[in-house]
């Protein structure tokens, strides 16, 4: 499938670095994710968990990037910070030119609205409202007409291949379609990045395939996607791969590397 | 998020729960019912009292110079009676004068009442409420017959013993003849029948058509004033309630200089109108109007907690929803409003079937009992406004949480 599409440009170790080495400066254009020993701690009844211990990460535009380590590394802490849904104690972080590591909760609300589109392990649909209803649900909270929403959330659904199945509830749905709901629901607003939380994680081997065949293609097609799992096979699907271990990145390597140390 | 998305947001919640919304909204819905049952009640009350009642007894734009009032809504202190007792009566000597002092287009007549027993061959005698009448007096109360006709003025002058009867009467002593040209004896007397005159209505279900009409100057006369020259009311009425006050400020001077009253003394006579004889009503509304507000909003503040702590029950089910929603972008203010939309449409949703129920109950209220009731638009407005009021009122503590959860917390909730 991608022999015959051509490869998103991949940062090199020695772009990230120039980029990571200039705290304060907003980083140009082409780095969609720039955070600068992100630092992230939880006060868990007096006990202090550092869950993220310095975290620098540089992410080009249009790269495919997993995000991988077992579980108590801190890779869904950092999902939880690169999506917005939670600030650092300490650090930078740059998303498409924003430092949102100093915004509040509304402006984070707003920058999640517009520029990260995420997709769940557990799908996270709306069970009473239609594929349709919440593939609209972004976009009404952006405060895009009815009638602009309803046209977009149907483009939506039948790049997804679900355009038959805009009625439908999410219990009417197999696990593959919620996901793919799921996946037009993220991409309704053009987000900047498409931010992937184990998304293979309730589907069964051969759907999973399917989710990462959408992710594929909408990598090839230029989107931003980042993959946090902590299966290797999975992981192997992006063309760089972070991995994070006690809350620091342990190594941050191409599709192939990657590959041939784990010995696929 | 736009105020109608949060709308069909809260209908639909409302459509998949008939049943639990229904019982949350039964407090308010109880409340806005009873609320609008008794103003209704009272409106409806209010409205006979100054349609109906009043407005039969005083014509519309007319006076009635009394030497006291003969309309007590509500009770006159024992003080008050016993100044009335001490007034002179208006005697037939006054008119005159009175009437000259009345300004142009003015309207007027005197009379006395009384109720005596009227007598007819072949029936049993019956009481009735006889007025005799001089002057404008059916054209003041915009009375006629249905049949015959109404005194001349020749009948008025020589005082001839003719009466013109109600219909209750005509029921009642003449059920299957044509009354005109008939006779009935009062006090011993024989009168011609040469007129029925038109219904006059009820109030609180007391007949006015049971009402004989005979000049002033006939000998019935001296059954309804033992003291031979008094004469119980001079009934003035103006081309506009504008040029009443004038009218009686002109009476007052006459009446008062005729009993040589010092500037300083009372009158000890009274201009009563259709206003001085809803004075009281209007003061026992005001209390009946409060009652009728406290008593609901019990049942008011009740629907609100109820609300309020089933707002909370909906706010812990659906965190997850809640999480979902702020990862998409919902703003505090997003989530905020959609809580209080769902609170009040709620609310408002039990304040209409309460509307409805109210007006259902008024209703029955009208057809089982005297009682008269009327559902006025703005206590329809009202209950409306309550609803959506107590809504958002019991709204703000749970909507306010939702607002303020924790995005990673509400998703990791299930």
């Amino acid at each position: 499938m991608t022999n015959h599409v051509e490869e998103a440009p991949l940062s090199t170790t020695a772009e990230r670095q120039a980029v990571l080495g200039l705290p304060g400066q907003t980083p140009s254009e082409d780095w969609v994710i720039v955070t600068r020993d992100l630092k992230r701690e939880y006060d868990m009844g007096g006990e202090i968990v550092r869950a993220l211990r310095g975290v620098n990460i540089a992410v080009r535009r249009n790269e495919y990037v997993a995000i991988m380590g077992p579980s108590g590394s801190g890779k869904s802490t950092l999902m939880n910070l690169i999506g917005c849904l939670d600030t650092p104690n300490a650090g930078e972080y740059w998303l498409n030119g924003q430092l949102v590591s100093q915004m509040k909760d509304d402006d984070l609300a707003r920058v999640r609205n517009k520029e990260i589109g995420f997709v769940f392990q557990t799908f996270n649909l709306l069970p009473r409202a239609t594929a349709l209803h919440n593939v609209e649900l972004p976009l009404v909270y952006a405060g895009v007409s009815a009638s602009e929403r309803k046209e977009r959330a149907f483009q939506a659904l039948a790049s997804v291949k679900l355009g038959d199945r805009v009625h439908h509830r999410p219990n009417e749905l197999s696990g593959g379609q919620r996901q793919r709901v799921a996946i037009a629901r993220a991409l309704v607003n053009r987000p900047s990045i498409l931010l992937a939380d184990e998304p293979t994680g309730n589907l069964d081997s051969a759907t999973s395939e399917e989710i990462m065949g959408v992710f594929e293609s909408l990598a090839s097609s230029g989107q931003t996607v980042i993959m946090v799992t902590h299966e290797p096979v999975i992981a192997a699907h992006a063309r760089r791969v972070v991995v994070l271990r006690d809350g620091v990145i342990a190594s941050d390597e191409n599709k192939g590397k990657f590959a041939s140390r784990m010995g696929f | 998020m736009p105020l109608f998305e949060a709308i069909r947001l809260a209908l639909d919640t409302i459509r998949v729960q008939k049943l639990k919304s229904f019982f949350t909204a039964l407090g308010v819905c109880i409340g806005v019912m009873f609320l609008i049952a008794v103003v209704s009640i009272v409106d409806g009350m209010g409205r006979y009292m100054e349609e109906d009642l009043v407005g039969k007894l005083i014509a519309v734009n007319s006076f009635e110079l009394r030497h006291r009032p003969n309309i007590n809504i509500g009770d006159v202190d024992d003080a008050t009676w016993r100044e009335y007792a001490r007034r002179q009566r208006i005697l037939d000597s006054d008119v005159e004068p009175v009437v000259e002092a009345l300004p142009e287009g003015a309207k007027w007549s005197m009379y006395s009442d009384g109720q005596v027993q009227v007598e007819a061959e072949g029936s049993r005698p019956r009481r009735a409420s006889v007025t005799a009448v001089d002057g404008d007096y059916f054209e003041i109360k915009r009375l006629d017959v249905t049949s015959g006709r109404l005194f001349t003025p020749g009948e008025m002058t020589t005082g001839a013993s003719v009466v013109v009867i109600g219909p209750d009467l005509v029921k009642r002593l003449f059920p299957t003849v044509d009354p005109i040209g008939r006779q009935v004896k009062m006090a011993g007397k024989f009168y011609s029948i040469i007129g029925v005159g038109e219904s006059l209505g009820s109030a609180f279900g007391m007949s006015f058509d049971n009402y004989v009409y005979a000049p002033f100057r006939s000998p019935i006369r001296r059954m309804l004033n033992f003291q031979s020259r008094a004469i119980d009311a001079v009934v003035v009425q103006m081309p506009t309630a504008e040029a009443i006050p004038s009218a009686q400020e002109a009476v007052r001077a006459v009446m008062r200089a005729r009993h040589q009253l010092r500037p300083a003394q009372k009158d000890d006579f009274s201009l009563q109108t259709a206003d001085s004889a809803l004075a009281f009503w209007d003061k026992i509304k005001g209390y009946l109007v409060l009652a009728g507000v406290a008593l609901p909003a019990f049942g008011l503040v009740v629907g609100a907690i109820v609300i309020m702590n089933i707002m909370l029950v909906a706010v812990a089910e659906r965190t997850h929803e809640i999480g979902i929603r702020k990862a998409l972008g919902a703003k505090r203010r997003d989530i905020l409003i959609q809580f209080l939309i769902e609170a009040s449409t709620l609310s408002t949703f039990g304040a209409a079937i309460g509307i409805a129920a109210g007006a259902g109950l008024a209703f029955v209220i009208r057809e089982v009992s005297p009682m008269p009731t009327y559902v006025a638009p703005w206590s329809i407005g009202v209950g409306v406004l309550i609803g959506a009021g107590v809504g958002i009122v019991s709204g703000v503590y749970p909507a306010s949480r939702a607002s303020l959860l924790d995005p990673v917390a509400a998703l990791r909730q299930e």
